[in-house]
């Protein structure tokens, strides 16, 4: 396949999966927005405008008022911010455009209609009675365009580069998410057994839609230490770090036969992912939460890039 | 001849109402339908066009958002009789076309003959000097030609103009089928209508026939090269490079290597045998022409000279297209094939020729004039439809530069009804049929592309300019 495809197919769906994770922030952010008085709400809504990047951006237009629709807007629809979550989704269109013939009718169709829904939604301000309706079109398109993609595409390398896309992607939003939340799964500083403590947690569950995965899993029970473990190593969780890397490896591992040579992707690769697989809990709060997040976030971008290399996405 | 709308042939009913034979069975049909499934299918083909993309950008309109072309449900229907009659003239037009070319860029036979004036390759921009002596691949010039035409009466169809450079409307054609097939699947149980799907198929297969001396291995490598998403046509590029499963290229993804044009893969340079480009001439190679264009690629005239690749349509078929070349195909067709043409041209006068520019001068307000090198409906008069101003600006225009014009009279082209809010009503309508050549053989999709005028009266068939497209049937016997 051409190397503008694999690139064009590799940003639809890291852009498809950053408007689905961009809009669960979102979501999190206004229910828990909602159970807070008026200064926690703001401290709320200013995590998610970090942990999107975006408060630069963002205090340059309202200050330090973090006020509930203007971040909803800001993040959604806000032209100011050039990456909100309609422009990622016109992007996504764009990049399917552009390899319209590498992919199914019936996934360019998904993305497709999911851009014109919600450019319909999104044409005018969002209040905070219509947020509902449009998070939920995001997250339904979302999987509307993996539903497509599974049922009809083929299984070969146009299908690996647009896997690989979409899971680096979700692992830097999970990362990033714990990030800017660390703190709240620290163990020797969060006030054990509040109730404070079970609503933050929750919220980061919920920023990554595993709350009812991980109360399932854990028959009801909160602490840090298992929901940062869930979070990071379970791999059966579809958000965690190492479900994310188990799903790059064998992606990779595809390309590799396929193209009958690995790459210096795939050293980089090797090393996230066995330090994934040999560090238990108990290691990363050694080595500390906020340092093990922070190198992950950098190697996941390097393999990223080393991707882009290996297989000639630009000249 | 001014007042087109009263004296056309109606392509559906004669004179004292009665349904046509071509129309019988989709009349039929029609009638037993209630009138409001009918409108409200209509809207869900419009849902359906906007989902599936198949859209066309407007030129000059900046914000203009991507266009749907209107699609009107009732089909334009040709017997196997007609069609049998249309085919072969098609066929003799493209033969003779594409002997022409040959002949243009080679001992030009023609002009020697003295059937046709040199002034008119000399200083003309569509002729490329760089063709000179060079002979394609397998001799083919025009691998893809869309012939348009218009009808005026039960045999009497018209060559309005040959497309040799770079046809669209072929996705359209496909499209249309598709949703008429979708919307109404009993109609085609009860009426026998030609396939026109297999196209890509062909289309690959045609391109394939021609490869160049360079290629190797059994698998020819056949790409489309698109200006980008942003080309008026994307939709169509993609839609056949998909179809035919081929890649679908950029400017930016070539480059010249060994000898070979070859694109970036995502395991290196890929040699390409066969280009469908959808890229004008000029653009081509910023070597040889347009040094500017990012769209093309550097030195692949070159190559192509050198045996390298296969373009289609091979650049400095434009020739054809010219307006003035036109005028003289008659005398082409005859020449080449030695038979008198089956499909006539419409009549037309070359302002170049001061008795025609003196007739044209004093008749504009009958005629519709047309640049010698324009296309899409841009920069034309219509006289009839024009206001005395607008008549008076283009006089000035004409007689500044008269060998840029010809001129033609107002035909009263063929109707055929679309469903409007009020029921049928008819519209003037053309037809692109669309023909694929390989050294071997034409081969011609029965039906092509008919573009219909949607407002009342209106002549203005082109998309760009608010005319629609309809599905077009070719009955089986």
């Amino acid at each position: 396949m051409l190397g503008r495809s694999a690139n064009g197919i590799f940003w639809l769906f890291r852009n498809l999966e950053r408007a689905e994770n961009t809009a669960r922030l979102v979501e999190a952010g206004f229910r828990m927005a909602l159970t807070r008085d008026a200064r926690d709400a703001s401290d709320e809504w200013r995590s998610v405008i970090v942990t999107l990047g975006l408060r630069p951006l963002y205090e340059a237009k309202f200050g330090n008022e973090y006020v509930g629709t203007n971040v909803i807007n800001f993040v959604l629809r806000d032209r100011d911010n050039p990456g909100h979550v309609l422009a990622m989704c016109e992007l996504a269109r764009t990049n399917a455009r552009m390899v319209r013939a590498g992919i199914t009718r019936e996934v360019w169709e998904s993305v497709n209609d999911s851009w014109l829904k919600l450019r319909e939604l999104l044409a005018r301000p969002v209040t905070e009675t219509r947020l509902g309706a449009v998070i939920d079109t995001v997250r339904r398109q979302s999987t509307q365009v993996r539903g497509a993609m599974e049922g009809t595409m083929l299984r070969n390398e146009i299908y690996n580069f647009a896997r690989i896309g979409s899971f680096i992607e979700r692992a830097d939003n999970t990362a990033r998410i714990l990030d800017v939340k660390y703190y709240v799964l620290l163990p020797s500083i969060s006030y054990v057994g509040s109730s404070l403590d079970n609503v933050q947690w929750e919220n980061v569950l919920r920023s990554l839609a595993g709350e009812r995965a991980y109360r399932w899993l854990n028959a009801g029970r909160m602490d840090a230490r298992g929901i940062a473990e869930f979070l990071i190593l379970d791999e059966r969780f579809p958000r965690s770090l190492a479900f994310c890397y188990g799903k790059l490896r064998s992606n990779l591992a595809h390309l590799a036969r396929d193209y009958g040579e690995e790459t210096t992707a795939h050293d980089i690769l090797r090393q996230v992912d066995s330090n994934l697989q040999s560090l238990s809990i108990e290691g990363i709060f050694e080595q500390g939460l906020h340092e093990f997040i922070g190198q992950f976030i950098t190697r996941n971008t390097r393999l990223a890039q080393q991707i882009q290399r290996d297989y000639r996405f630009t000249e | 001849m001014n007042n087109a709308s009263s004296s056309s042939f109606d392509e559906m009913h004669e004179a004292d109402g009665t349904v046509r034979a071509a129309y019988r069975g989709y009349c039929q049909w029609f009638e037993e339908q209630p009138a409001d499934l009918l409108r409200r299918k209509n809207t869900e083909a419009e849902a359906f066009f906007r989902r599936t993309g198949i859209t066309f950008n407007v030129y000059g309109n900046e914000d203009a958002e991507e266009r749907l072309i209107p699609f009107d449900m009732v089909p334009r229907i040709i017997t196997a009789h007609q069609w049998r009659r249309l085919s072969r003239g098609i066929e003799q037009r493209v033969r003779a076309l594409n002997a022409f070319l040959h002949d243009l860029y080679h001992r030009q036979e023609i002009v020697r003959a003295g059937r046709l004036p040199a002034r008119l390759l000399e200083k003309n921009p569509a002729f490329l000097p760089q063709m000179v002596g060079f002979t394609p691949p397998g001799g083919v010039y025009t691998h893809i030609v869309g012939i348009d035409l218009v009808r005026t009466g039960e045999d009497d169809f018209m060559v309005l103009e040959d497309n040799a450079r770079t046809p669209s409307g072929v996705s359209y054609m496909l499209e249309n089928r598709e949703t008429m097939m979708a919307m109404f699947p009993e109609l085609f149980t009860r009426v026998r209508v030609r396939e026109v799907s297999d196209y890509p198929r062909r289309l690959a297969r045609s391109l394939a026939g021609c490869l160049p001396p360079a290629a190797k291995g059994n698998q020819p490598v056949v790409a489309v090269l698109t200006p980008g998403i942003y080309n008026s046509a994307y939709f169509e590029h993609a839609f056949l490079a998909d179809q035919m499963g081929a890649e679908l290229v950029e400017g930016s993804d070539l480059r010249i290597e060994n000898g070979r044009i070859a694109m970036r893969t995502t395991r290196g340079y890929t040699p390409i045998d066969v280009l469908y480009r959808r890229v004008d001439d000029e653009f081509l190679d910023p070597l040889t022409f347009n040094a500017d264009s990012m769209l093309g690629v550097s030195g692949i005239m070159d190559v192509y000279r050198a045996g390298g690749i296969t373009i289609a349509n091979a650049p400095g078929t434009g020739i054809a297209d010219d307006k003035a070349i036109y005028s003289f195909m008659p005398e082409i067709v005859e020449f080449y094939t030695g038979e008198k043409p089956i499909l006539p041209n419409v009549p037309t006068w070359r302002c170049s020729e001061p008795d025609s520019l003196k007739y044209v001068l004093e008749h504009l307000s009958e005629l519709v004039v047309k640049e010698v090198h324009g296309s899409g409906g841009y920069g034309m008069l219509i006289g009839p439809t024009s206001t005395k101003k607008e008549i008076a600006a283009f006089a000035a225009k004409l007689a500044a530069r008269p060998h840029n014009y010809i001129a033609q009279p107002t035909l009263s082209l063929s109707t055929v009804p679309i469903l409007g809010r009020g029921g049928l009503a008819p519209r003037h309508v053309d037809l692109r049929p669309f023909v694929l050549m390989s050294p071997g053989a034409i081969d011609i999709t029965p039906g092509g592309l008919t573009r219909v005028a949607l407002k009342k009266g209106s002549l203005v068939v082109n998309s760009s300019q608010g005319g629609g497209t309809k599905d077009s049937w070719v009955l089986d016997d």
